[in-house]
């Protein structure tokens, strides 16, 4: 099934008030149009009306005045139970039905649109596969026997179900640690290349807005919008002292989060496999200059571990405990600025670079990633 | 009838047809009771479901209703209602509710906020996340409180002998009223109301295990 792309998402001065006309707003006056098939991350601190604003979208929460349009149409001219079929919906603890299994989980919209049962079984294999979950595996079991990660998927392709034109993500991988987080969002940033829908994203945290924003809403307590714009321009631009503060001090180093590591030039790794002569690797370390380690991997070319140049001497096979394990990987999503965080905390300050799979693409270095830092800093002071 | 057996098994054997007959009163006068103190229940339940305040008042009468002593009130009752069917069921009735009540609000409150929020978030209307979504992870807390309700029952039909009904109550009462107590159908309406009130427990408890398969399910 072709996957409807996203619609325009508007605000038009949007004003929330819990209590009466003298309560202090919990947003306000908001104003901000959020263009079809982008990523809009609303961020900012606790109380600054962030999910106030995204629950306004699905009328979760009703506004106190101003409208809020999707694809033109006003949110409130249909039912709201009809809207929120409409609209996909992620929540940080996933929210899964516990009574239900994975494939009856991910069609529950279309279960409540009234869709045939071969029409929701062919759409639930079809969106259990887009995020990675082999249907025959998952479709059946039920949602205690998943990791966080693997949930947090289901949760994505339940909110993609009925091919909603727009889509609610409340903090959906806070919830996870910083590792499977990376991936999550890297695994939801390529999905996003394929269903193109208008996202509505809240996080608290910066890099995660960066990361994964094509526009970034920086929100102040009272939901007044403090800046509107994209990753770079606020990074370069902050438009108030309350934008940079939040921001943060290391504005430098969050730039890197703006490049990805498959803007990097990758280094052809020495590969190695259990089993292989000592002699013979050692003859290929000593071929690649910046190379002291070769990377071991498994029959399927995962990593497990890097092998030390000066570990090779002699003769016989290679001795896979000998590895040291650990090798960072990263995804060619992952920003520079994690990759660069994962690499120092590793012995070997090199990268491995995996694809979806897990299977090694390339190398890259510490020192590629400031290069490329240099290379920013001169194309920026002279343009 | 020797002295050393405890029960007459040559009258037990001639009086097959009486323990079937009051057995057979025994599972209906828990079974109206139950029907109806579960349709009562859930009624009341979802209006304190709907009406949060409800819940202090509606429990706190049930409440009071569970403390009277059944005799108490089945001797209440008689002015009104006489020494019939109605007058047993009343009673029993009135003791199943508050253990139900209970038992759906504590079970329609184990559901996870977030499964709620999803569901909102998902469409699903007021009723229908109510049927589809909290009920079914209710269930396994409200038939906890029905098992409970169910054995009480049981117990308490017997008392019901009294006003004249009571299922193995009755052969309890005329075996305890005969001259010389006739022993052999105090143990037969004993044995028999114990061995129902164990298997309707079972047989509740494996109800609920196959309508909630995903209780079992752990990685």
């Amino acid at each position: 099934m072709q996957d409807a792309a996203g619609a325009v998402v508007a605000f038009e001065h949007v004003t929330k008030r819990y209590g009466g006309p003298d309560a202090p707003p919990a947003v306000t006056d908001l104003t901000l149009t959020v263009p079809a098939g982008e990523i809009c991350v609303l961020v900012g601190p606790s109380g600054c009306g962030k999910t106030t604003s995204m629950k306004m979208v699905n009328r979760l929460i009703e506004p106190t005045s101003g409208r809020i349009t999707i694809g033109g149409e006003d949110v409130m001219s249909l039912p709201a139970v009809e809207l929120r079929r409409r609209i996909g919906y992620v929540i940080q603890q996933v929210g899964l039905f516990p009574h239900l299994t994975i494939g009856e989980n991910v069609g529950v919209v279309p279960r409540l649109l009234r869709w045939t049962p071969e029409r929701i079984r062919a759409r639930t294999d079809e969106l259990l596969e887009l995020t990675g979950l082999e249907p025959a595996e998952y479709r059946d079991r039920y949602p205690s026997e998943l990791s966080g990660g693997e949930r947090q998927r289901v949760g994505v392709a339940r909110a993609l179900a009925a091919d909603p034109p727009v889509m609610l993500m409340d903090e959906p991988f806070g919830a996870v640690d910083p590792i499977r987080r990376d991936r999550l969002q890297n695994e939801f940033l390529r999905l996003q290349q394929v269903v193109r829908k208008t996202v509505i994203f809240v996080t608290h945290d910066v890099d995660e807005a960066i990361k994964m924003a094509d526009r970034i809403a920086i929100l102040q307590r009272g939901g007044i919008l403090a800046q509107y714009d994209t990753p770079a321009a606020i990074l370069a631009d902050p438009a108030s002292e309350f934008v940079e503060r939040f921001v943060g001090a290391d504005r430098g180093l969050k730039r890197l989060s703006l490049a990805r590591v498959r803007d990097l030039e990758v280094i052809e790794p020495v590969i190695i496999h259990a089993g292989e002569d000592r002699s013979a690797v050692r003859r290929r370390l000593d071929g690649v200059a910046e190379l002291d380690y070769a990377l071991l991997v498994d029959a399927d070319d995962r990593p497990l571990g890097w092998i030390d140049g000066h570990d090779l001497a002699g003769d016989g096979l290679i001795d896979p405990s000998a590895a040291t394990p650990g090798a960072p990987t990263v995804q060619p999503e992952t920003t520079l600025r994690d990759a660069l965080s994962a690499m120092l905390s590793s012995s070997v300050q090199l990268g491995v670079v995996v694809d979806a799979s897990d299977r090694v693409i390339g190398l890259v270095s510490v020192d590629a990633i400031g290069d490329s830092l240099r290379m920013h800093a001169v194309v920026e002071r002279d343009s | 009838m020797t002295d050393d057996q405890l029960i007459d098994w040559t009258w037990v054997g001639e009086n097959l047809d009486l323990i079937g007959e009051q057995l057979a009163e025994h599972l209906v006068l828990t079974g109206v009771a139950l029907a109806f103190g579960a349709a009562i229940s859930a009624g009341l339940a979802l209006l304190i479901y709907r009406r949060r305040w409800l819940n202090a008042p509606i429990v706190q009468v049930t409440g009071v209703l569970y403390t009277i002593p059944s005799l108490a009130l089945f001797a209440f009752l008689v002015p009104f209602t006489g020494l019939s069917l109605a007058t047993a069921e009343i009673g029993l009735v009135s003791y199943t509710l508050l253990i139900l009540i209970r038992n759906i609000i504590a079970g329609l409150d184990s559901v996870p906020a977030d499964v709620r929020e999803a569901a909102d978030g998902m469409g699903f209307s007021a009723w229908g996340r109510l049927w589809a979504v909290e009920l079914p992870l209710a269930l396994p807390v409200i038939v906890a409180g029905l098992r409970v309700a169910t054995v009480t029952t049981i117990g308490l039909v017997t008392v019901t002998a009294l006003i004249g009904q009571g299922g193995l109550g009755q052969l309890m009462m005329t075996g305890l009223l005969r001259p010389g107590i006739f022993e052999t159908m105090i143990y037969v309406g004993a044995i028999l109301s114990v061995a129902l009130a164990v298997l309707a427990d079972v047989s509740l408890l494996a109800v609920q295990r196959a309508l909630t398969p995903w209780t079992r399910a752990r990685s």
